[in-house]
């Protein structure tokens, strides 16, 4: 299988009044064209971190990442970002937003906002076209971000958490959606949770990352549940049930590492 | 207990009544001397006389259009000013103790100095409006663009904006929504500037019209004029309250934050 995204012995430190922080060291990671990976660790790892290096947003101090097997620094017109935190534009409302991504890339307003309807009519929200984001909920910002991104057909998607302020019911909805809109064309997706049942429901494979600071992938699990998948079917499953003690094992060790070392700073 | 605005408003009305009635009663009696209070009646002449035979309305013309070109100009200056310090950082480092000191210093003393420049005529006093406008557009610009939230800015690069979009799609949506939220101040700075530059020195604005009634002791003439004032600074108040209205739909609650702050 070919690589949609390669990082070769990754690593970033952010300058910090305390001194260096190495927040992820020597990461070794690829995503196969059409993969579906999850990235699971311990709050505060650096799993954005991660994320951010692949979109071009940071670049690393030592290592390189590599987009379709070749070296990038920088933005890649290929690559799709949904942000943990609220990143639409406050002043466009839905529509607007949803056609930024096509306008900034060159269309016509009138036909990016022609094509930016029909993605609102894929999330559902055909009906809020004209509202601005303050007046939309959390679920609906959500659904309205990631619209905005798959407008642009990204080869490459990154999520970060994209689910993790919804709540239960929306959020089950929201994962099925995404693997419905994902089956339709495959793109290759790096999806980070902090909910190893959200990664193992959604991937084709999970990654554990280490508890930080200087973490790395410490493990990968190909998640062999058929698809298509309903997540709230799936959890069911014997399958799902031996795959996630398999899984939580080895990440139950980094949260309870990763809860020792916060404790300890804040002491 | 809570009543409306709507019927608050003929008790409002009875109160001005009752102001109006008491300031007759007190200087017909001459318990407050009319050469120094004035009377309402003869301010009520004054006015009729002023716009029955149309004396008031170029200097009226003349105040206005003294504000508009004031607000626009120093509203332009004020955004270009504040995108470019907030763009770069560096200049804004350089440039900060000499923008506190310009902010701090009463600027309505620079008005003999643009009478100099400028001469009595329509451009002093622009020019004086336009150092009082300049600087809350200016800050509230400076701010706008600083706080721009990251994840906004990532999200549209990421989205394929160039530099050129950026500008145009995201840091000029954050700065001018800060300077509509201070189009009240802003308008009002421009309107004092305009009367302040006329009353310091001047041949024409109503600025100029309670001057001249002021140097021969015609107190009802300076009354009306500060009639004349209110009212039209009331009037430009509510314009700007329609036109924000129209342009921060956007915006979760009504901009009136930095409503207040200056004037
Ligand atoms: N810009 C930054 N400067 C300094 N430290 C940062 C910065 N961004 C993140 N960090 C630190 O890096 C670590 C990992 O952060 P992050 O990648 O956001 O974690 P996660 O997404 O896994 O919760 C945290 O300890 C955080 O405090
Ligand atoms: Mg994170």
């Amino acid at each position: 299988m070919r690589d949609a995204v390669t990082l070769r012995g990754a690593s970033l430190a952010f300058s910090t009044p305390q001194g260096r922080l190495e927040v992820v060291r020597e990461v070794d990671l690829s995503v196969g064209v059409g993969e579906f990976l999850c990235i699971v660790g311990p709050t505060g790892c650096g799993k954005s971190t991660l994320l951010n290096l692949v979109a071009g947003l940071l670049i690393p101090s030592v290592g390189s990442v590599l987009i379709d097997e070749t070296p990038v620094s920088g933005i890649h017109p290929a690559v799709g970002y949904l942000f943990q935190a609220d990143a639409l534009l406050p002043w466009r409302d839905a529509l607007g937003n949803v056609a930024a991504g096509l306008v900034f890339r060159g269309m016509p307003r009138k036909e990016a906002e022609a094509e930016a309807l029909v993605w609102l009519q894929r999330v559902g929200l055909a009906g809020a076209a004209r509202r601005f984001p303050h007046q939309l909920s959390g679920g609906m910002k959500k659904r309205v971000a990631l619209a905005q991104v798959l407008a642009v057909n990204p080869r490459i998607l990154l999520m970060d958490e994209p689910f993790s302020a919804l709540d239960v019911q929306t959020r089950a909805q929201m994962e099925n959606e995404l693997l419905r809109l994902w089956a339709q064309d495959r793109k290759s997706v790096i999806f980070i949770t902090h909910d190893l049942e959200e990664a193992i429901a959604l991937g084709d494979r999970v990654v554990v990352m280490s508890a930080g600071p200087a973490s790395r992938p410490i493990g990968s699990h190909v998640i062999d549940l058929p698809r298509p998948r309903e997540v709230e079917e799936i959890r069911m499953t014997p399958r799902f049930l031996e795959l996630q003690r398999q899984i939580w094992e080895q990440l139950r060790h980094e949260v309870h590492a990763g809860q020792a070392r916060t404790s300890a700073w804040t002491e | 207990m809570s009543t409306g605005t709507g019927r608050l408003w003929p008790w409002q009305l009875a109160l001005l009544g009752a102001l109006l009635f008491g300031w007759h009663e007190l200087t017909a009696s001459e318990i407050l001397p009319s050469f120094f209070f004035g009377r309402p009646l003869l301010v009520w002449a004054v006015l009729r006389q002023w716009f029955t035979s149309g004396l008031i309305y170029p200097h009226l013309g003349v105040t206005l259009l003294e504000t508009l070109l004031a607000f626009a100009c120093g509203t332009l200056l004020g955004i270009l000013a504040g995108m470019w310090l907030g763009l770069s950082p560096r200049v804004a480092a350089l440039l900060e103790p000499y923008i506190k000191a310009v902010n701090a210093m009463p600027r309505v003393v620079l008005a003999p100095i643009f009478a100099m420049w400028f001469g009595l005529g329509v451009g002093s006093k622009v020019a004086l409006g336009i150092t009082l406008v300049f600087f809350g557009v200016f800050f509230n610009v400076l701010q706008g663009i600083r706080e721009v939230s990251p994840v906004v800015l990532a999200n549209a690069r990421l989205l394929g904006a160039s530099s050129a979009q950026l500008l145009r799609h995201v840091y000029w949506p954050a700065a001018t929504s800060w300077v509509f939220s201070s189009l009240h101040t802003s308008v009002g700075m421009a309107f004092v500037g305009a009367v302040v530059g006329e009353y310091l020195g001047s041949a024409r604005g109503v600025g100029y019209l309670i001057l001249q009634a002021e140097g021969v002791f015609d107190i009802n003439a300076v009354i009306a004029g500060i009639v004349v004032l209110t009212v039209c600074a009331l009037l430009l108040d509510a314009l700007v309250t329609r036109v924000e209205r129209r342009l921060l739909v956007w915006r979760p609650a009504p901009a009136s934050a930095a409503h207040a702050d200056s004037r």
